[in-house]
């Protein structure tokens, strides 16, 4: 049998929280707008889900520029979580989305547990009456503004209470998107599995600071920002392992995707699904070249289902 | 309207000590790109600069019979454009471009204010409208004073100011405007890019002033298709102040619209 009909039989959807995928790659929440943005160059019928820049109920400002810097092999943002806003959000991009064949998953934020609350039901609500959302990422890397800014991803126990409140609040399936700012990031999967949390994806960016040393100033307006692109990939991987095995939930894998190989790294690894961030600004159709590589890669290894890949690694 | 293609590398040569003009052909049909847009061009084959790099198109070439040049003027700055530097004749690279709504081309007289490598993205509307444009041109010395003979042969009338006096007034391009008739008493519209300071320097002089001024932004760039809102620009908007995008919503503004900090 030829290589090409052998890639045919390759069986490359999975099984993220009760949503069928038809495959494993999806965007990362804010590196690929609400889809228009990347229409122009990609088929976005072909992606296995799109995962929106995150919401909250109000619209945000976001950060005064400079918002982003390159930093070797990766870069760092900024952007102070700028966005239309929720309503505005169902109102004007969900419309478009609904048009093609792939799955919406909808990242949100709060800086609150009221806030979060909030956004995870009006998601679920405009999700009940008109569909077109079919999951939701929670990212919980932002601090509690009622509770003494204590960032919610890095605090067991601020985490459990978040998590718990918004579980109880919606039916969709809910993704955790886990900070990777923290000493034991499989305690903290233990703790949103416990908290009922229907999957994982990890990871957010890595805190980190570029310096201009001739004016003394941080490069970024905001001082910080997170690190993202193929320097932080092998930190990501590992901590894909590590979650793997601390919990049972599907992992959603990414940091530094740029190729099929970096992808395969991740399921390898123990990740269900992967994600593609920086790559997309890099290679705007990366995720299609990764979907065709990882059938390629499969039938030669002769694996005809994706999933049996996840979690092969041996020691 | 972008589009995502290869380009092979026709030369990339230079022009004095640190200006470079890269030359490109697209290997694949594309479609024409208009005055004051720009592309994102990758700059080396490692991850290390990561990110595609913006350049404002300079010129373009044969679009209509299918010998599709594009050129850009470039300084050698940091990493990514000491990357591009390298990049030899027959070289591959990855674009996405045309990017961004460009300058409304004028139908009238208009004025040109260039600071240094601004001049790059207002050459196409010198060479849209010859010999129509009274040019404004500041740079440092009379080195950074680039492609000096070609804008001259396309405008109505230039004046030009270096910071040392090598070329020209003495002085920043702002005040040589301030004391020009044609900023106190015209109606002509305005064309410019150049440094923030001096886009800042025009806003001031022209806060009173009805003249209509169309400004060219340069900011950090990650993706150039306006999904990482990382170029933004605070600008007024139905009486509030937000940010809009330099490579989707620009990069061109209208000087009236941006709130400076």
């Amino acid at each position: 049998m030829g290589l090409e009909s052998r890639e045919e039989r390759v069986e490359l959807s999975v099984d993220i929280a009760g949503v069928r995928l038809k495959n494993p790659v999806m965007t990362s929440s804010g590196t690929f707008g609400y889809g228009e943005e990347y229409s122009e160059f990609v088929d976005l019928n072909r992606l296995g889900a799109i995962v929106v820049k995150g919401l909250s109920v109000t619209p945000k400002e976001g950060n005064p520029p400079p918002r982003i810097v390159e930093a070797p092999a990766g870069m760092l943002n900024a952007i102070g979580l700028q966005n239309i806003g929720i309503k505005a959000f169902i109102r004007e991009k969900l419309p478009f989305l609904r048009q093609f064949k792939t799955h919406i998953i909808v990242n949100f934020f709060g800086d609150s547990i009221g806030e979060y609350v909030q956004a995870a039901e009006e998601l679920s609500n405009a999700s009940a009456s008109d569909g077109g959302i079919h999951a939701l990422e929670m990212n919980i890397s932002c601090p509690n503004k009622e509770d003494g800014w204590i960032v919610f991803g890095t605090d067991p126990k601020a985490m459990k209470q978040v998590v718990t409140a918004v579980r109880k609040t919606t039916n969709l399936p809910l993704i955790i998107k886990l900070s990777p700012n923290v000493t034991d990031i499989g305690l903290m999967a233990r703790v949103v599995e416990d908290s009922g949390a229907d999957a994982v994806s990890l990871i957010n960016t890595i805190i980190g600071m570029v310096v201009d040393v001739k004016k003394r100033r941080p490069m970024l307006a905001n001082t910080t920002g997170g690190l993202s692109g193929p320097a932080v990939r092998p930190i990501a991987v590992r901590m894909v392992w590590e979650v793997y095995r601390a919990v049972k939930i599907p992992i959603i894998g990414m940091g530094g995707i740029m190729t099929t190989n970096d992808a395969l790294e991740f399921l390898v690894a123990g990740a269900k699904a992967v994600a593609v961030g920086t790559g997309n600004f890099v290679n705007p159709l990366a995720t299609i070249e990764i979907i065709d590589g990882l059938g390629r890669f499969l039938a030669e290894e002769g694996i005809y289902n994706v999933n049996n890949i996840t979690g092969s690694l041996e020691i | 309207m972008s589009e995502y293609f290869k380009a092979a590398i026709i030369d990339n040569i230079s022009l004095n000590e640190d200006l470079k003009l890269l030359t490109i052909t697209p290997l694949v049909p594309t479609i024409s790109p208009g005055a004051g847009q720009f592309y994102m061009l990758q700059v080396g084959n490692t991850y290390d600069p990561l990110l595609k790099r913006p350049f404002s198109i300079f010129r373009s070439r044969g679009f209509d019979y299918g010998h599709r040049r594009l050129e850009f003027l470039y300084k050698i700055r940091g990493k990514g454009t000491l990357c591009l530097s390298n990049l030899k004749k027959g070289d591959d690279i990855y674009v996405i471009g045309p990017i961004g709504n460009g300058y409304p081309v004028p139908k009238e007289d208009f004025v040109v204010i260039a600071g240094g490598m601004g001049i790059a993205s207002l050459y196409p509307i010198l060479e849209r409208l010859k010999k129509r444009a009274y040019l404004f041109y500041g740079a440092r010395n009379k080195d950074e004073l680039i492609i000096l003979d070609e804008v001259m042969a396309l405008s109505k009338e230039i004046i030009i100011a270096t910071d040392d006096g090598s070329v020209g007034q003495k002085g920043v391009i702002i005040d040589v405007l301030k004391s020009s008739p044609l900023i106190k008493h015209n109606s002509l519209p305005v064309y410019a890019c150049g440094p923030a300071l001096m886009l800042k320097g025009l806003s001031m002089l022209v806060k009173d002033a009805k003249i209509t001024c169309y400004v060219s932004l340069d900011e950090y760039m990650a993706c150039g298709v306006g999904a990482c809102l990382g170029c933004v620009v605070k600008v007024r908007s139905q009486k509030t102040e937000v940010y809009k995008r330099i490579c989707k919503e620009g990069p061109v503004f209208d000087l009236e619209d941006i709130v400076w900090d």
